[in-house]
């Protein structure tokens, strides 16, 4: 399944570079490489349902994202240019995308 | 077929929110649009008709935004619906128009795929084509069109371009009777949303080519408008201009309104011959029209920011900015909106928090909504300030009056928080919703959607008003009229009527804050719409048309009223829910009579113990 897409990709060297969303910083640069519905707890609707939120926005798999902005209070939200658009998410809802960051 | 001459052919607008959805609805429709409520919801049904070329008429059905046939609101609710024609009492459209943003269309692939599911006739219209092309971006229409098997017209709805071909390839499509596929749509899966995702990939990158000159004017604003300080700095300034304006540049309509039915008054005053009938023209029905048509003015300015601000695609990062700030106190960064709409009257407010997803954050923003001050308190709070507070100077720039006026508003606004963060604990126990939102492209709202919206609102106001207020103010002057004073009677006529019964009678129960019966008896008809309260104050207290003439019946409330009872009045005013429409709204809205009790009794008590309190504080400080 294209889900577990970074489980195929061999393992824990792979892993280790990938983040969450929700740690990234203004500036930051990546790719998307995996939507889980792994993050149990505190969003309100059940973590299946936050992933397909997550995609219907159009945080996929492969997508190319920039962190463009972040509120004041506690750094959130965060606004994310993803592809050609923009969306705005809390941090905390973003912790079940997991991305690689380009290098500096 | 022979029934298409009689019944329209139905059309659906579906489409990404930020598309221009409603821009080319207006384009195509015009002025004929009619506007009501899909039957047991409260959703905007949006209709409009025309005439094709080819002389078939067209009813055209503006649905609600949505990135889903997967529906989260009750607004997307109805779109999905309304396409799978599961709506009760709509059949399914003949022909949907898929609307989308040519130079955003990522998204709108994926809801395209979505509908061919649903296997309607589809149309795609390509808006906001000249900004795309502008920008460079190459569209394949002919591949394109192949690929997704529509027939694909290029619109740009601000300028009314490419609307008659729309409709020519509409009519085209109902002429040649296109049949529809089978339904096969069911809610998606995660895995078939990635799996379109992966097909709107690759549609894109075999149609469609990347723009030479990406739109980077949206980015160099956010820049400033998102900024974590500066942003802020710029969202309160802009509040701060938009009640100058709700309060300042109002005035002189409000008082050209006030002038003009004054002089209608005397002029049918002079007309009609003494008698029953005079008053009951001059001081019922004249008097009544022009107490709701004075607000217009404020609620078409305030409007009109909203709009304006909507359209230019700032409210959504208003709510970005505002979101970790209302979070503390419980509500959605999207709250922003309807609260700041509740601000003007809170069933636009109520009604705007539509926009919400999640039910717990909607009701949360319906249940405090009432306590932001709306225009409709403005009058009871300039009359009652006027009354019982010095004009008088308290430091550089600070007036007395408005700073009272000032910190009128500020309970409210804090006093929301106060409970949107006690339900948040008692009611939700700390679960918080996603908050997902996309922030479109910066565009210059078109001067003539802009006010076509505004005249949409000013309608909506005045036949909500006009069939609550004007009736109300029937009944009260029937109320204080009958039946009239006995012969040789020394005190006013109202004291012998119905409306001083009444108002002696339950009076009791107000008299620990302060009460007396003439206010009690103002307070009866200022349930139905708190402004009335004023113009009933006016009738108890025998000073004619006061909505006109404020200082008059303040010189006359000061007379008769303390410093303590006028100011419990005041707070009474800020929490009391005195206005039937908005919990006629809040249980439709929230098809909830329990919810809508919830309110009741909680604005009530938080009004009883606020006039309690002050008027007592008042009293121990020489006040009474």
């Amino acid at each position: 399944m294209f889900r577990s897409m970074h489980e195929m990709l061999a393992g824990q060297a792979v892993d280790a570079e990938l983040t969450q969303l929700s740690q990234a910083r203004p500036g930051d640069r990546g790719v998307i490489v995996d939507v889980r519905a792994d993050h149990a707890g505190g969003h309100g609707v059940d973590v299946h349902e936050l992933e397909r939120r997550l995609l219907e926005f159009g945080f996929v798999e492969g997508a190319a994202f920039e962190i463009i902005h972040q509120g004041l209070i506690g750094a959130d939200p965060i606004a994310v240019r993803l592809d050609d658009m923009r969306v705005a998410l809390r941090r905390r809802d973003a912790e079940d995308v997991w991305v690689r960051l380009d290098p500096k | 077929m022979s029934e298409s001459a009689l019944q329209p052919a139905r059309v659906a607008l579906v489409g990404n929110p930020n598309t221009g959805k409603t821009a080319l609805f207006n384009a195509l429709t015009g002025s004929r649009q009619k506007v009501a409520n899909y039957a047991g919801v409260t959703v905007e049904r949006k209709e409009g008709f025309i005439t094709t070329a080819a002389g078939r008429s067209l009813s055209i059905l503006d649905l609600p935004g949505t990135y889903s046939l997967r529906a989260r609101s009750p607004d997307e609710a109805v779109t999905r619906d309304a396409v799978l024609g599961r709506l009760a009492g709509e059949a399914e459209p003949d022909v949907v128009v898929a609307v989308a943003d040519a130079t955003n269309l990522r998204l709108v692939l994926r809801l395209i795929l979505e509908l061919k599911a649903v296997g309607r006739p589809m149309v795609l219209a390509l808006n906001m084509y000249d900004i795309a092309q502008r920008q460079g971006l190459r569209i394949d229409l002919e591949g394109l069109q192949r690929e997704l098997g529509c027939p694909i017209v290029t619109t740009v709805a601000t300028r009314k371009r490419g609307i008659a071909e729309l409709t020519a390839k509409v009519d085209e499509l109902v002429a040649t009777g296109a049949i529809s596929t089978t339904n096969v749509w069911h809610e998606p899966s995660a895995a078939e949303i990635r799996g379109a995702h992966r097909e709107a990939q690759r549609i894109l990158k075999a149609y469609v080519r990347p723009p030479e000159h990406p739109d980077t004017f949206t980015g160099k604003v956010d820049a400033v408008l998102l900024h974590p300080v500066a942003g802020l700095a710029i969202l309160f300034a802009l509040l701060f201009v938009m009640f100058q304006a709700v309060f300042a540049w109002a005035t002189p309509l409000m008082d050209g309104i006030d002038a003009a039915f004054l002089w209608l008054g005397a002029a049918v005053g002079q007309a009609l011959p003494d008698g029953l009938i005079k008053d009951f023209i001059s001081d019922g029905v004249i008097a009544g029209v022009g107490s709701v048509l004075v607000f217009l003015p404020q609620i078409l300015i305030l409007f009109f920011f909203i709009i304006l601000l909507e359209d230019f695609g700032y409210m959504a990062r208003a709510a970005f900015l505002m979101d970790r700030i209302m979070g503390g106190a419980g509500l959605h960064g999207r709250a922003f909106i309807p609260l700041l709409s509740s601000f003007a009257c809170a069933i636009p407010g109520i009604m705007a928090a539509r926009v919400i997803d999640q039910k717990r954050d909607r009701m949360t923003t319906i249940l405090v909504a009432p306590l932001m001050t709306c225009s409709a308190r403005i009058p009871v709070y300039t009359l009652i300030i006027s009354a019982f507070i010095p004009n008088e100077t308290v430091g550089p720039g600070l007036n007395l009056q408005g700073l009272v006026m000032f910190g009128l508003y500020a309970a409210g606004i804090l006093s929301a928080l106060a409970v949107s963060f006690v339900i948040r604990k008692v009611f939700w126990r700390g679960a918080v919703e996603p908050f997902l939102m996309e922030l479109p492209t910066y565009k210059l709202p078109s001067v003539e959607s802009v006010f076509r919206n505004l005249l949409l609102r000013a309608q909506i106001f005045l036949n909500r008003a006009g069939r609550i207020i004007l009736p109300l103010m029937v009944a009260v002057w029937v109320l204080s009229t009958f039946p009239g004073p006995p012969p040789g009677a020394t005190e006013p006529a109202i004291d012998y009527s119905f409306a001083g019964m009444i108002g002696q009678a339950i009076q009791p129960l107000f008299a620990p804050i302060g009460f007396n019966w003439q206010m009690v008896v103002a307070l009866i008809p200022g349930f139905a719409a708190r402004e009335v309260a004023v113009a009933a104050l006016g009738t108890v207290y025998a000073v004619g048309d006061a909505e006109a003439n404020v200082g008059a019946l303040g010189a006359r409330l000061a007379q008769h009223w303390s410093l303590a009872t006028g100011l419990s009045f005041l707070a009474w005013y800020i929490f009391a829910p005195q206005c039937a429409a908005t919990l006629g709204v809040v249980k439709r809205e929230t098809n909830s009579w329990a919810w809508t009790g919830v309110m009741f009794a909680y604005m009530t008590t938080l009004a009883y113990l606020a006039s309690f309190t002050v008027y007592h504080l008042a009293v121990a400080l020489g006040g009474g």
